[in-house]
């Protein structure tokens, strides 16, 4: 069985988010890119379905700052196939384009199940999932925690609002956005990816021009208002503890 | 192509989406401004009922036993046809688990522009205009809604529920649903959320959990403070993909929506999918380590400090001061 | 001797052999099982398979049942074993971390230790906070602390500050008094900055060895760009790391502990110390000075120096003192820990200095003030006990 995991790379938010001059985009010098974390979810996902039945994993990433080092690490999870998408991403590109150049490289692999992270936090165009799907032709089901394939389709856990959850069946081949692996991302040593490295080897697939219709233009960027702010209350944790008490009995908690 | 602001009103097992009123209250606002009308989409089956307090000129109710459970393929093939043939200003969906299956496969089906995560909608020189918030709430995003249609899916914030309830039944009108067998996405059956745990929507007091308690064994210093404190533990998603605590006390997004006495957010740096869950809070409290979360500005007190140095030492507190 | 070639050589006969490389390494074939090791490890009660065990299923060719437990994490490479072990075995550094870098392999790794990995690959700090932070905390400070790149190219002494004086807020404060320490000595400084990436010693014992690697390539990278004359450590993990390890992977450079650097300076240093701080203070040895590097007379040397000072001693102390539980990965295990013993070294630690009458515990490592400290909020004997670094102690007797 072919499954296709798409990825994508979001700025990383434990470094400061700058915007640049013209207030249209982050200021990519200081940006850092990392995995989405839900897309690292689905590899992992891909993963856990190849270890069930035989299947073949391949992962696919934007030719960006981190896709190497994302792609070789899914090989050392497992992934047998690591493909670029090279293109002009430096002036930064949204979910269509990168939806479309998708497309038109995974009509080539014919895969059964692609998986994909349900959403990454810099979307601003909807998600990846769904629009690779309707280019794909395929169903798509998002929010998925839970996938066991059987006979030409797939069961999914979909989740909704309160902790409940809907079996699905869905027919394939399919998109599924994944939310959550049935396991947590695993753990892959350095010694391994150092490994990988060595014998796996990336191929890189041109993506047509970029087409980017489809989002909004012309985007003006800027941090929240600082707003009403939180009332801090200084010191350790006792005094903090103290004026927190005085304040649940104000409040009447206490 | 007209002027009017089109509502995909969300439901589930009998209940209009609090989201749902929000964008019809948001709807109301754009229609005011540039004279167009609210008219509110309702797929389903044997739901008409659920009309009945929907604050917008019309509904237009597609029935269909194949809208009995939701399904992204039934969806997207009765609103592609719909929204093709009225050509409205702007589709709006709740950025769920629902509309975001089906919005964004529209945009790309019918090459209409789309915009996520927004939380705001407004007129300015005649122009309509979004705002979204993006990575974990660090940053926000604003521009025109492009032209001729917009397909936003829509996050709480901005107007309250309330506000896109009516006393009044708007007109109802029956459409017709497109052919609809053989869905390639069906549900099987549903998964109930664990019965006999409490239900965090009711408890006066809440004592929420995110990634800073890094390990199960903490979360017994979350469950003495909620004892201390009459409430119970509740977590952000981290805690719960984890294992740390079971899916019924999830506050957020794909979880429940709480608005308790007191909520004390502890570790949680307050992302989006958090925060439309919290809004209706009496009073938050944030304790983060981290001065730059977004939890902070929402939250009325805050402290920067390790939740774990602070959970044995509030417990001790509370308890002596309740004798 | 070396093992014959097999065909197909099982796990245990490849992970045998690995345990027997050069130079003391096939000393692990002498085991008396006399069980000193398994006896004086602090978690040794607890493990499924002490060291001493472990030997035991090497020899009976079982060792793949290790791979199924998880209380090898118990170890916090404190290099107790090591020491009392009558055939020389190197325990700590071959066997016990072998065995961690095999689970590692085979995906078996709690997951609280899982993230503060990937934190220091990701931004060369276990804390996973952003690399360019790495030197604000020099910012709005009265000491100087000279950058290098920034301030200047050469210098005589590259101070390693590390990932947790750097970064951790109690830790901070142990670096400011260091550079106030080094300012009020005259002496020739600099630190890396954004440049410095953590030492990894500790990572490397918790089995990643590929990490530690990474890491000192960076570091390496660094360290070339300048010239200075020796590197001076705030941690007893860095220094162990590049007095031990950083030349085995070809980087060279003299390096001391601060302690050391301190003492030889007592000169300079003593005439400073002005203020009383009529304290009774005990001493605990890091182990990555004392067992691990037989730094043990310097420390104390600077706290008799300190006026108003008495020393006293624990229990354990020296050669026999007690982990406070954060090597070998503890300090990011102590969920884990915590499950599985109930009971924490560092609190049997501070009541240790409790019963020596002390009102000061000193120590000399960046693991140990948060560690200790959290342990004397929760044993109640210990409320009032001090915890200071050296640095600390001595920057206070320096105030006007």
């Amino acid at each position: 069985m072919n499954i296709v995991v798409p990825i994508k790379l979001v700025p990383d938010l434990v470094e400061e988010l700058v915007i640049d001059a013209n207030g249209a985009r982050l200021d990519p010098t200081v940006l850092r890119l990392k995995l989405n974390e839900f897309d690292d979810h689905a590899i992992e996902q891909a993963i856990l379905l190849k270890e069930k039945g035989a299947g073949q994993v391949t992962v696919v990433a934007p030719d960006v700052d981190g896709a190497d080092d994302a792609l070789y690490t899914a090989a050392a999870k497992g992934a047998d196939r690591l493909i670029k998408l090279t293109g002009n991403w430096q002036s930064g590109v949204n979910n269509h384009a990168l939806a479309r150049a998708f497309a038109n490289l995974v009509k080539t692999l014919r895969p059964e199940v692609i998986l994909t992270g349900v959403q990454a936090h810099n979307d601003l165009d909807g998600a990846v999932g769904p629009q690779l799907a309707e280019h794909l032709g395929m169903p798509y089901v998002g929010y998925v925690s839970g996938v066991a394939v059987c006979d030409g389709k797939v069961e999914v856990r979909k989740e909704f609002p309160g902790g409940l959850i809907a079996e699905m069946e869905v027919v394939l081949p399919a998109v599924l956005g994944i939310q959550a692996a049935e396991k947590p991302p695993r753990y892959v040593p350095i010694s391994k990816v150092r490994q990988t490295m060595k014998t796996a080897a990336i191929e890189k697939f041109p993506a047509a021009e970029l087409e980017a219709g489809g989002a909004p233009t012309a985007i003006r960027l800027f941090q929240p208002p600082a707003g009403a702010r939180a009332i801090m209350i200084e010191g350790d944790a006792d005094a903090v503890a103290t004026r927190l008490v005085e304040i649940f009995k104000e409040r009447g908690v206490l | 192509m007209s002027q009017d602001i089109y509502v995909i009103i969300e439901h589930l097992r009998g209940q209009v989406a609090d989201i749902s009123y929000v964008m019809l209250a948001a709807a109301r606002a754009l229609a005011n401004a540039n004279g167009g009308k609210v008219i509110a989409v309702l797929l389903g089956h044997a739901v008409q009922p659920l009309a009945s307090d929907l604050a917008a000129d019309r509904v237009l109710y597609m029935e269909h036993p194949a809208f009995a459970d939701f399904s992204s393929d039934a969806h997207q093939r009765a609103l592609e046809r719909l929204i093709k043939e009225h050509a409205p200003r702007a589709v709006l969906f709740g950025d769920t688990t629902m509309g975001g299956d089906v919005a964004p496969w529209l945009s790309a089906h019918l090459t209409l522009s789309l915009v996520s995560s927004c939380r705001a909608l407004r007129v300015e020189d005649n122009a309509l205009k979004f705002v979204s918030q993006i990575c974990g709430g660090k940053l926000m995003a604003e521009g025109d809604l492009p032209g001729p249609t917009a397909l936003v899916l829509m996050v709480p914030g901005g107007f309250k529920p309330e506000q896109g309830r009516s006393t009044q039944p708007p007109e109802l009108t029956h459409i017709d649903a497109p052919a609809l067998e053989d869905l390639r996405v069906t549900v099987k059956e549903y998964i109930e959320p664990a019965v006999g745990d409490v239900d965090i929507a009711r408890e006066p007091v809440l004592v929420s959990i995110g990634r800073g308690i890094q390990n199960h064994d903490n979360v017994e210093l979350a469950e003495e403070l909620a004892k201390a404190l009459g409430g119970v533990v509740c977590g952000s998603r981290p805690v719960i993909d984890q294992n740390w605590l079971p899916t019924t006390r999830l506050v957020g997004k794909s979880g429940k929506a709480v608005k308790p006495k007191l909520y004390l957010a502890l570790g949680i740096s307050g992302a989006p999918e958090h925060v439309e869950a919290i809004g209706d809070c009496e009073m938050i409290v944030a304790i983060n380590t981290d001065t730059t979360a977004p939890i902070f500005d929402i939250a009325k007190y805050g402290a920067q400090i390790d939740m774990l140095d602070l959970l044995p030492v509030l417990t001790e507190q509370v308890a002596q001061a309740k004798g | 001797m070396t093992i014959p070639a097999i065909t197909n050589p099982s796990f245990n006969e490849t992970f045998y052999a690995s345990l027997q490389t050069p130079p003391t390494g096939d000393r692990v074939r002498t085991c008396l099982q006399c069980g000193m090791c398994s006896g004086v490890c602090p978690f040794g009660y607890l493990m499924d398979f002490p060291p001493s065990r472990m030997i035991a299923a090497l020899r009976s060719e079982i060792f793949d049942r290790v791979m199924n437990t998880d209380t090898v994490w118990m170890c916090v490479a404190c290099h107790a074993c090591t020491e009392v072990c009558p055939s020389g075995i190197p325990l700590t550094e071959k066997l016990m971390t072998r065995a961690k870098e095999e689970l590692l392999l085979a995906g078996k790794i709690p997951a609280e230790l899982q993230l503060a990995l990937e934190n220091s690959q990701r931004y060369g700090n276990v804390l996973g906070q952003s690399p360019r932070k790495r030197a604000d905390w020099t910012k709005g400070i009265q000491a100087t602390v000279p950058i290098m790149g920034k301030d200047k190219k050469s210098t005589d002494v590259l101070w390693f500050v590390g990932d947790y004086p750097s970064y951790h807020p109690r830790v901070q404060a142990t670096s400011r008094a260091l550079a106030r320490i080094f300012n009020a000595l005259g002496v020739d400084f600099g630190i890396l900055g954004p440049d410095e990436s953590g030492d990894g010693d500790s990572q490397r014992l918790a089995g990643e060895r590929g990490l530690f690697e990474l890491l000192a390539a960076k570091n390496a990278q660094a360290f070339r760009k300048y010239k200075f004359n020796e590197i001076v450590t705030t941690d007893p993990h860095a220094y162990n790391a590049f007095k031990n390890v950083y030349p085995t992977l070809g980087i060279t450079y003299p390096v001391r502990h601060y302690t050391q650097f301190l003492a030889q300076q007592l000169d300079q240093l003593k005439p400073l110390l002005k203020q009383s701080l009529n304290t009774k203070i005990t001493f605990h040895d890091p182990c990555y000075l004392g067992r691990a590097n037989n730094i043990y007379a310097e420390p104390r040397a600077l706290l008799k120096a300190i006026p108003g000072v008495e020393l006293a001693e624990m229990s354990h102390s020296g050669k026999t003192s007690l982990c406070c539980g954060g090597g070998g990965g503890g300090m990011w295990l102590e969920g884990f820990h915590w499950e599985k013993a109930h009971t924490r070294t560092s609190e049997w630690r501070v009541r240790e200095a409790v019963a020596a009458g002390a009102n000061t515990l000193a120590v000399a490592c960046p693991y140990e003030p948060p560690r200790f400290e959290d342990a004397v909020k929760t044993v109640r004997e210990a409320s009032g006990l001090e915890v200071r670094d050296i640095i600390e102690l001595l920057a206070e007797s320096m105030e006007q």
